[in-house]
């Protein structure tokens, strides 16, 4: 599933219930949104936002990892990538 | 000592400039008070050890002669979204629990470089989703008015942190409402600035397209003094907007004046109707366009048509950018981790994210996920970005008429707490005149109106202006403020129950 949530099953009856009461009501924007209508995917349109190709402030290796689930020789540290099956 | 929490944050700056306060007094004040009512309130998810520190190092230098900015030594609130060095920050959710951050938003730093002094972190919805605080992971905040209603959301924390005197200015964030919302239901003041013009770098992102920081505190100038703090380009943000902004303090004090009302267009949306509102919400409402136009004010009827369509574009666009901004919660940089024996990274991923998050987070990201999915995305997205734009050219339209747009906050007063909390439709719809600013980028501020009638409630009116036009609805928000104040023989604040029992 996409939202990779893994969910109970009292949360799916709960959630699809709610679910699809909301999808009911935003379903309604398809009622004004007709072809000719450009989209707008941001408020205040920006073009070309550069900065000068230096080197900032970066974080060391040491604060990018303090906040790790867990970590191990400056590296973050996970579980087996693929399963058995796969 | 408790008459210190009671000042605005101009006059509290004053006095500490005029040296007849030090910081550690204004801070060890508002510390004592938090300690006294916020058991009871719930503000604060954490409150600073060091504030006092920080309070003395304000002195320090200002006992050397140094030269330290308008608000120095004055103690701040932050809202839990904004990521801060020093103190944890959360945005209202068990999946970061603990989580310090090695770098301050930029708003922080810039408070800091100021002289402010942070007092604690607020409490919010889950992730800046919702519109009653109920949806925290760390328990609800109360309304300082009725401790039994919602303080609004998402920025309860801050707005109840400045109405019950725990803090005379806090920062918020409002992707929907969640500055205003919160200003409406506890008679404070809050301000959405026009997208861009106050740096998102640092703020945990809901809807990057629609979040905006701003200001929140009890009085129109001391929303202007913080603006001037945190505003400005910052190159950290790709967003943010380059202009040069006037003062917003001179607009405020300018506004206080009452002239900006003589021969002032106010656009009043006809398709918002009285009957959406509650009558006392509503009656406010019509009593501050009376008083406007009884001091030079002229009152135009405009015409949005698309408004109505806002709430569901803005929940299509919402839970999109909201799915995409969330991914980064993995278990893997940062963040919850829940073990499972054997399971991979992605099963991991999976249930961390389970445990993690509330059900309105995983309702909107489930929903985002949907709405972006391939065969829905036209439907969806593609066409709620169309009503974006429709909303747009109403508001276009309408300030070719005029040069405000006044909407009451929000429908109605403040609800019980758990009255909403199930249900998700009737929580989005308290956001219906705040909504259509964010879509459009636009700035808009909520200034207390009154009370309702009906029950004693604190009611907003909210002012929007046209992009880049932040300075006016200072003006025009403190002009009515100013008349309302005299009117009511003093603040509305002054009219909330006391809390704690102490003066």
């Amino acid at each position: 599933m996409l939202a990779r949530i893994a969910l109970r099953d009292d949360e799916v009856e709960r959630l699809t219930g709610q679910l699809s009461a909301i999808v009911d009501n935003i379903a309604k924007v398809s009622e004004v949104a007709t072809p000719d209508v450009p989209a707008t995917s941001h408020p205040i349109p920006l073009e070309n936002v550069f900065r000068p190709d230096v080197v900032g402030q970066m974080l060391t290796v040491e604060q990018v990892l303090q906040n790790a689930p867990d970590a191990t020789d400056d590296r973050f540290k996970v579980t087996a990538i693929l399963g058995e099956e796969q | 000592m408790s008459d210190i929490t009671r000042l605005t944050a101009a006059d509290l700056a004053a006095r500490l400039a005029a040296g007849e306060l030090s910081s550690v007094e204004a801070t060890r004040a508002h510390l004592e008070r938090i300690a006294a009512v916020d058991g009871d309130v719930h503000a604060f998810l954490h409150v600073s050890d060091h504030a006092l520190d920080v309070a003395a190092d304000i002195d320090r230098r200002r006992a050397a002669g140094e030269q330290l900015g308008a608000l120095a030594g004055v103690p701040l609130a932050i809202k839990d979204v904004l990521v801060t060095t020093d103190m944890p920050s959360t945005s209202g959710s068990k999946i970061l629990e603990g989580f310090i951050s090695p770098y301050d938003a930029t708003v922080v730093a810039r408070s800091r470089a100021a002289g402010l002094v942070p007092l604690g972190k607020t409490n919010m919805d889950e992730f800046a989703m919702g519109s009653s605080t109920e949806y925290s992971a760390y328990g609800p905040t109360h309304n300082p008015w009725d401790l039994e209603r919602i303080p609004g959301g998402s920025g309860g924390g801050s707005a109840a942190a400045v109405a019950a005197f725990e803090a005379p200015l806090a920062l918020g964030s409002d992707t929907g409402g969640s500055i205003r919302q919160p200003a409406h239901v506890t008679g404070t003041v809050g301000m959405k600035p026009t997208y861009g013009a106050v740096s998102r770098y640092g703020a945990i992102a809901l809807a990057s397209s629609l979040d905006q920081v701003g200001p929140v505190s009890r009085t129109v100038l001391d929303s202007a003094l913080l603006h001037d703090v945190i505003g400005g380009h910052d190159p950290n943000d790709a967003t943010s907007l380059e202009d040069p902004w006037p003062s917003f303090a001179a607009a405020a004090r300018e506004g206080a004046t009452g002239e900006v009302l003589k021969g002032l267009k106010v656009g009043v949306i006809r398709e918002l109707p009285d009957t959406g509102f509650q009558p006392g919400v509503a009656a406010s409402f019509r009593a501050s366009l009376a008083l406007l136009e009884a001091h030079g004010a002229e009152i135009v009827e405009i015409s949005a048509p698309h408004f109505e369509y806002g709430v569901a574009a803005y929940y299509l666009i919402l839970p999109a950018e909201a799915s995409s901004n969330l991914a980064k919660f993995d278990s893997v940089r940062f963040g919850l981790r829940v073990d499972v024996p054997g399971g991979t990274v992605e099963d991991v991923m999976a249930r961390s994210r389970e445990v993690g998050f509330g059900d309105e987070v995983k309702r909107r990201i489930i929903l985002g996920t949907y709405a972006l999915s391939a065969g829905y995305y036209d439907a969806y997205y593609g066409s709620a970005q169309k009503v974006r734009t429709l909303i747009q050219r109403d508001f276009d339209d309408a300030f070719a008429q005029v040069d405000v747009i006044a909407t009451p906050s929000a429908p109605t007063t403040a609800f019980r707490l758990g009255e909403k909390v199930d249900d998700p439709i009737q929580m989005y719809l308290n956001d219906v005149t705040t909504i259509p600013v964010n879509l459009a980028g636009v700035p808009g501020i909520s200034i207390p109106s009154g009370l309702a009638e009906e029950d004693g409630l604190p009611v907003g009116i909210q002012f929007v202006a046209p992009a880049r036009h932040d300075a006016r609805l200072y003006r025009v928000g403190a002009a009515l403020e100013a008349l309302l104040v005299d009117e009511w023989g003093g603040p509305l604040l002054d009219r909330a129950p006391r809390l704690g029992g102490n003066l």
